[in-house]
């Protein structure tokens, strides 16, 4: 225990000043107003205390132009919490387009986390300074919320979706990761740290870490095993399936005639539920894959789409092997 | 200033609504909404006790941060059941089912409510809706946390969710039964000359409770039978598994729950309008400002639901319509802060009990307030929620508003309801110990939530320990202060001074007859000739808050 109190946790990301900021701001309004009206009421109780039993004060008639006053004051700084609290909150939760992407799985009560290079970590995730990072997370269970005080971020991590949370470490240290939205027995046992390097110390960390096949790689050989290539071709070129090289991040139009974004919560529909939303010109000939393919593969088979450039090339993920065995 | 001329009911008959009959089928077959008020005093005080005593579990288990005390399973369906009884068996009920009940026909010069049997069907419904919760405790537990979160509620949880949810169920009705008496009753009942500006805002606080109570309870017990569909019968509704979608129900939940925070705070506002109104003999500053402000509250606490949302990955675009809308529902609660302080001004403040509590509710109810704006605010929300902050602010408003206003009332009322005095002595004393008591409790929350401290945690990082030894000491001094008007309560009711039919010489025409009331209330209909809070000429009224040169007139 710290021999005082702190007012602020860690701050290591992008967001915490931005975040302290605001909740200072918040602070010092609450706390002119608590300790204005604390004192007004305390001059007035002394002030107009009864002196003699069976006073009675003369009644005063109210006034629209007091009451206009403190309506429009009052709503006037809640208007700038709110503009201030969105403008961050924007950016909070509008992932930028280029950053370094990580794999999260909650489950009661661990997290499972994954490295697109192919680093598998639990309840522990090791990050460079500097760089963003993007976490696409989902439960195989009940709601899960991935919560980093020191970031001053979290997210619900709800099952059969796919939620996004993004930071930037600014930082290195060791820091709390904790599950935010109880979810059930061992609940407060769901914690982990989020361990931010320097980038060069993160290198290192990740090529200490050899032998790990990608996400992708692992996607791609599920991909042969599970029978994909048949209908969707050896290289997602398509065939009696659409064309999934290429396709990610992009609009296809669909045989309702609306059009859909493709992006990882569409992926992972199509294969546990392919006939909720069909692509225009194919029939409903898939067959689930519910109950066969868990949450971690399908992360993985997701990261494998992703992976396909355009026009369906013969492309191996390489898995990712240190090219300097030797450096931890 | 002038003399004092208050009404002096008539010398008091020995005859009153407690001994006019005998006998436990007298209560228990009673219509007198009097009786029905004091029946639900007995069983939300037996409701309200239990809570207290899982709130001291879960004190005695976070004093030290290993979870030492408790096992996480026993833990997690402490606080569960601490929420469920609080809010749905002790809050919800609180004030309307009790001051609400006895008060609002004799407030408005009726004999009774418009309904005598459906205000005794409602105290059976609760009855039958705590016993069935009662057996949920006792057959095992409940362990999902009183918000019951799908898929967890539905699908993994190992207790006894659906015979909780029954409980909250079947006690919704007595809720709405409440709510739908009120209404009636204050529309149709009214004394001659009571119009709707003469009511006093105690009435205007419960006509606006009644309306969330009608709207808003069908939809919780919607989704309780929902989430108990796909428990039992395994269809698809929340759980994705099945094909549902989760965060469904976190909307259906909250579209009640928000608003049912306003059912909790807004009879104590209307409690506080009473008090800081008669305490300082001063007409209300803004009658209709206030009377308002609560219908405002009662509208907009529909359309705020979605803040509990900002982090379940809901639009960012709703959440900031959400988020706007949070703030503008702050905009009535302010209002009333302010007249409420402006009453104050020039007038004569007595420093009785009640009056105690009103000024303790104006200064928590305001950091309860301003720390909602926190919540409000989209990127703070997310580094607080599911934080001790949130456990701090909502304590602030359920236990610093709803609660000090239950008990400012309950003193206030208490020569009406029983006829006897309370110690003043200890009332005083009992106030300034839960004051003392509760900001020790949960200011230190507030810097643990944001310092990162999750809620529903049995154990926790030994850095917060600190806070939690604050609030486990704060706590104790707070049970303890609750335990003191329990024992006075009780003994005055035996041992207390007699009260005289006005003891603190008002106007209100619940003044107006003798303590206890007649079970008629009133010997003869009164004819109400006066404004709330008439207790001076009106020729006498003094303008202020005049910027120009020209005088103002209401």
């Amino acid at each position: 225990m710290q021999s005082w109190i702190p007012l602020v946790p860690d701050s290591a990301s992008t967001f915490s000043w931005k975040v302290d900021a605001l909740y200072f701001y918040l602070s010092g309004v609450t706390l002119f107003f608590t300790l204005l009206i604390s004192a007004v009421l305390i001059f007035f109780v002394i002030r107009y205390r009864r002196r003699t039993p069976y006073e009675i004060p003369r009644p005063i008639a109210g006034s629209h132009k007091l009451e206009t006053l403190w309506t429009i004051i009052p709503f006037v700084i809640a208007m700038t919490m709110f503009g201030w609290g969105a403008r961050i909150y924007f950016e909070q939760y509008k992932p930028p387009s280029n950053a370094i992407e990580v794999y999260v799985v909650g489950k009661q009560w661990m997290w499972k986390l994954q490295h697109a290079t192919g680093q598998r970590e639990i309840n522990q995730l090791h990050v460079p300074v500097g760089r963003k990072i993007k976490l696409i997370m989902t439960s195989e269970d009940v709601i899960h919320d991935f919560f980093v005080p020191a970031f001053r971020t979290k997210a619900d991590v709800v099952p059969g979706k796919y939620t996004t949370l993004w930071f930037e470490a600014t930082t290195p240290g060791t820091y709390h990761l904790f599950c935010a939205e109880y979810c059930g027995m061992n609940h407060s046992g769901m914690i982990g740290s989020i361990i931010v390097m320097e980038p060069r110390e993160f290198d290192n960390w990740l090529s200490g870490n050899t032998g790990n096949t990608t996400p992708a790689a692992a996607g791609q050989q599920l991909y042969q095993t599970l029978g994909c290539a048949s209908c969707h071709g050896a290289n997602g070129e398509g065939g009696r399936g659409p064309t999934l090289a290429g396709v990610f991040g992009k609009t296809t139009q669909l045989q309702t005639g609306e059009s859909v974004r493709v992006d990882e919560k569409y992926i992972r529909e199509s294969i546990l539920n392919p006939q909720a939303q069909i692509v225009a010109g194919f029939g409903p000939i898939m067959p689930t894959f519910q109950g066969q393919v868990s949450e971690d593969q399908l992360v993985q088979i997701v990261a494998f789409i992703k992976s396909l450039p355009a026009g369906g090339q013969t492309q191996t993920p390489a898995p990712a092997t240190s090219p300097t065995p030797n450096v931890k | 200033m002038r003399p004092i001329e208050y009404y002096e009911p008539p010398v008091p008959s020995k005859v009153n609504y407690i001994n006019a009959q005998y006998g436990l089928k007298s209560w228990l077959l009673t219509k007198d909404h009097k009786r029905i008020a004091l029946l639900y005093l007995g069983s939300i005080t037996f409701f309200f006790f239990i809570g207290g005593l899982y709130a001291l579990m879960i004190r005695l288990e976070l004093l030290t941060p290993q979870g030492d005390f408790l096992q996480s399973a026993t833990y997690n369906k402490v606080f569960t059941q601490h929420g469920i009884i609080m809010i749905f068996f002790f809050l919800i009920p609180s004030i309307p089912a009790t001051l609400g009940n006895f008060l609002v026909p004799m407030m408005i010069g009726a004999k009774d409510l418009a309904f005598p049997r459906i205000n005794l069907l409602s105290w059976y419904i609760y009855l039958l809706g705590g016993v069935v919760t009662i057996y949920a405790l006792l057959a095992g537990g409940v362990d999902t946390g009183w918000t019951f979160y799908t898929p967890f509620s539905t699908t993994f949880s190992n207790s006894y969710v659906v015979a909780a949810g029954l409980g909250i169920f079947i006690n919704g009705f007595s809720s709405i039964l409440t709510g739908l008496n009120f209404i009636v009753t204050i529309h149709t009942m009214r004394a001659p000359g009571m119009t709707w500006f003469r009511m006093p805002l105690f009435i205007w606080a419960h006509y606006a409770t009644s309306l969330i109570m009608i709207l808003g309870t069908p939809v919780i017990a919607i989704t309780i039978l929902l989430l108990a569909f796909e428990r039992i019968s395994r269809v698809g509704i929340f759980d994705p598994a099945l094909g549902g979608d989760p965060i469904l129900f976190q909307h259906l939940f909250w579209f009640y729950s928000h608003p049912a925070v306003y059912i909790m705070i807004l009879p104590s506002m209307g409690v506080i309008s009473e008090l800081i109104a008669n305490f300082s003999r001063k007409n209300i500053f803004g009658y209709s400002f206030v009377a308002f402000s609560s219908l405002a509250i009662a509208v907009f606490g529909f359309l705020v639901w979605g803040h509990h949302l900002f982090v379940t990955s809901q639009s960012v675009y709703a959440g900031m319509i959400f988020s706007f809308l949070s703030f503008a529902v702050a905009i009535p609660s302010a209002i009333k802060v302010f007249n409420w302080t402006a009453t104050l001004y020039k007038s004569s403040i007595s420093y009785d009990t009640p009056m105690l509590y009103a000024l303790g509710f104006i200064g928590l109810f305001t950091i309860g307030g301003m720390t909602g704006l926190f919540l409000a605010s989209l990127a703070v929300d997310v580094h607080l929620s599911d934080t001790y902050f949130v456990v701090a602010h909502f304590h602030y408003i359920m236990v610093g508003g709803a609660l000090m206003g239950y008990l400012g009332g309950l003193h206030y009322w208490w020569p009406k309801i029983t006829g006897r005095m309370y110690p003043e002595g200890w009332g005083r004393f009992s106030a300034l110990v839960i004051f003392v008591g509760f900001n020790l409790t949960f200011l230190p929350q507030f810097v643990a939530g944001y310092l990162g401290m999750p809620r529903r945690y049995h154990a926790y990082p030994p850095e917060f320990q600190v806070f939690n030894v604050l609030s486990t000491a704060g706590a104790s001094i707070l049970g303890f202060g609750m335990l003191i008007p329990a024992i006075y309560f009780v003994w005055s009711m035996r041992y207390g001074k007699r009260a005289e039919s006005n003891p603190w010489h008002l106007p209100g025409l619940e003044w107006r007859t003798q303590s206890p009331p007649p079970t008629e209330n009133f010997e003869v209909t009164p004819i109400v000739t006066w404004e709330a809070y008439e207790f001076a000429p009106a020729e006498e009224t003094q303008v202020v808050g005049k910027f120009g040169p020209e005088l103002e007139q209401i």
